[in-house]
């Protein structure tokens, strides 16, 4: 009886620990969330998201060629890096039992921990000083480069999670293996490939450091892919350290609008491309 | 003599693990041939490597002739793909596809390789469930995921798969083990009726099964086959030793 109270009591603590951790690790998202709220929400109006930014001193104005710039960005990047780091995680999950595809994966993991200001500088060097210009591809080429090792080392996480049983299901029934990797093995993965995918777009829409020496920033629409373009997190960086509480209250703005568009990419993507049927659903099943 | 199968000189590794160890067996067409032996002895190794499956386990070899109508499936020309078309299999744990819905699971083999006519799809879809006995539990929720069912449901839904591509051999290792009696029956039901047009090879660790169903039995132990006969000569007189200890339960 004795030892079932002090058991009882233990349960209880531990119980309790646990709940204030996870508490405790939700605490500084809402806590950023609810600032960056309430300092934001009073400068986002329809000009925010229509108009250009204001010369120094007059009021008003918005950030919405930065918004543009941003998605550029992400779409451009996206191009090139989702299939490339697809298709890399497919070499490495189905292909990928030999020295060359260990480099790769070893490669892939030192380039995610690279700061990305060091990408900034390389992508300066091969695109930016070459074509002597600012550009929006150099931005693209230096985001990308973050977003390919995430994606493809979750791209090969998920595909290894797919059962051998189901490939050999597939392959039993005459299929070929190309058939195979795109219709059952891709198929059964793709909700977490999703994952990964919106993980890495979620990271770039926020990068600032690369963009510094590629895209540059710029205080007009786009001018075209060879052109220096704005984008939001460098807006914001401007605005920022400027010395001007109008522009201030505009990088407020910039910041919610940011973390809303990182949200709204997210919920987009996965209605899109809705999975048919749920992950929790598939894997308790498969056991 | 279309899918009858002569065996011969057949060793299987996994790695420098030698699973089989030089089988000869001839199997004849459009009768059901049992597999028996104890846990581990190289069952689901020989029936894999009647449909070129143990190839894609990784750093498994077989050396040896496998002759399907007369062909060599192992020959240099021998397309893998082709001959898993006549060659079907039905797996020893239910592995349905969990992205696709049943109708899909059904339709996989097809539509995997191009068939994309719903017409036909559909009346192979219905045609391939109600063989496997299935098609009155599934047929208001084609559209549920394959793995929403349950493991003995999966597991007919998987031998409707290997029904719809209409293959000449059906390999089944062990179909019954995730199933009640009454599936079982209906799945040995199944197996008479697909004798008249398969040839079929059933793994299975129940002799009454095997007494039940089959026409030929072929007894395995430690990678060899000890003894191959009629089914009724296998259990009534059976030649070795080791067979008799092993279907009167003295060992395995
Ligand atoms: N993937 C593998 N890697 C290494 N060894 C394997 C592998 N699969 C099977 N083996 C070995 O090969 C031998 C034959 O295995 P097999 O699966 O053919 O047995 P089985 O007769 O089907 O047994 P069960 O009745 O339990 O299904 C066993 O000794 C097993 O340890
Ligand atoms: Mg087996």
């Amino acid at each position: 009886m004795n030892i079932y109270i002090k058991r009882k009591i233990i349960n209880k603590l531990m119980c309790g620990a646990a709940f204030f951790s996870a508490l405790l690790t939700l605490a500084p998202l809402i806590s950023i969330f609810g600032y960056v709220i309430s300092k934001g929400i009073t400068s986002v109006n329809f000009d925010f998201f229509t108009h250009l930014p204001m010369p120094v001193g007059e009021h008003g104005g918005g950030m919405s060629n930065a918004i543009v710039g941003t998605l550029i960005l992400i779409g451009l990047s996206c191009l090139w890096a989702i299939p490339l780091g697809v298709f890399g995680g497919v070499y490495l999950a189905e292909f990928g039992n030999n020295k060359f595809a260990a480099a790769v994966r070893f490669s892939a993991d030192v380039l995610n921990g690279i700061p990305s200001i060091v990408i900034g500088i390389f992508a300066y060097t091969v695109f930016v000083l070459p074509m002597k210009s600012f550009s929006a591809i150099s931005g693209a080429f230096a985001l990308g480069i973050i977003m390919v090792p995430t994606i493809m080392r979750a791209t090969e996480e998920m595909l290894r999670m797919v059962p051998f049983a189901l490939r050999e299901a597939a392959l039993a029934l005459g299929v070929s293996q190309s058939r195979m990797i795109v219709s059952i093995v891709l198929k059964t993965a793709l909700p977490g490939i999703l994952t990964g995918i919106l993980l890495a777009i979620a990271r770039i829409a926020g990068e600032t450091a690369p963009l510094l020496f590629t895209a540059f920033g710029n205080r007009f629409w786009p001018q075209g892919l060879n052109q220096p373009i704005a984008a939001l997190p460098l807006q914001i960086f401007n605005y920022a350290i400027s010395p001007y509480d109008d522009w201030h209250r505009q990088a407020w703005a910039g910041a919610l609008v940011l973390i809303l568009m990182v949200f709204l990419i997210s919920l987009l993507t996965r209605f899109v491309i809705k999975p048919k049927y749920r992950r929790k659903e598939m894997i308790w099943k498969q056991k | 003599m279309e899918a009858e199968i002569k065996v011969s000189n057949l060793y299987a590794y996994f790695g420098s693990i030698c699973a089989l160890r030089g089988i000869n067996i001839s199997i004849k067409e459009k009768v059901v041939t049992a597999v028996i032996g104890p846990s581990g002895c190289g069952k689901s190794t020989f029936i894999r490597c009647i449909n070129r499956l143990h190839e894609v386990v990784p750093e498994a070899k077989l050396s040896g002739e496998v002759l399907l109508g007369g062909k060599d499936i192992y020959s240099a020309d021998a397309d893998p793909i082709l001959i898993r078309r006549k060659i079907g299999m039905v797996f020893q744990r239910p592995n349905p596809f969990p992205a696709l819905s049943i109708y899909d699971n059904v339709a996989a083999g097809l539509k995997l390789n191009g068939i994309k006519r719903k017409n036909d799809l559909d009346g192979i879809v219905e045609r391939s469930l109600k063989m496997s006995a299935l098609w009155g539990e599934v047929k208001d929720k084609l559209n549920a995921s394959g793995v929403s069912l349950s493991g003995g449901q999966q597991q007919r839904l998987c031998i409707a798969r290997a029904l719809a591509v209409a293959p000449e051999v059906i390999l089944f290792d062990e179909p019954c083990s995730a199933l009640d009696p009454i599936s079982t029956g209906k799945i040995e039901e199944l197996l008479f009726q697909l004798k008249k047009n398969y040839t079929i090879i059933i793994v299975t660790h129940n002799m009454q099964q095997a007494a039940r169903v089959s026409d030929y039995t072929a007894f395995f132990l430690l990678g060899e086959l000890v003894e191959f006969d009629k089914t009724q000569d296998i259990f009534t007189k059976p030649k070795d030793n080791r067979t008799e200890d092993y279907i009167t339960g003295r060992f395995g």
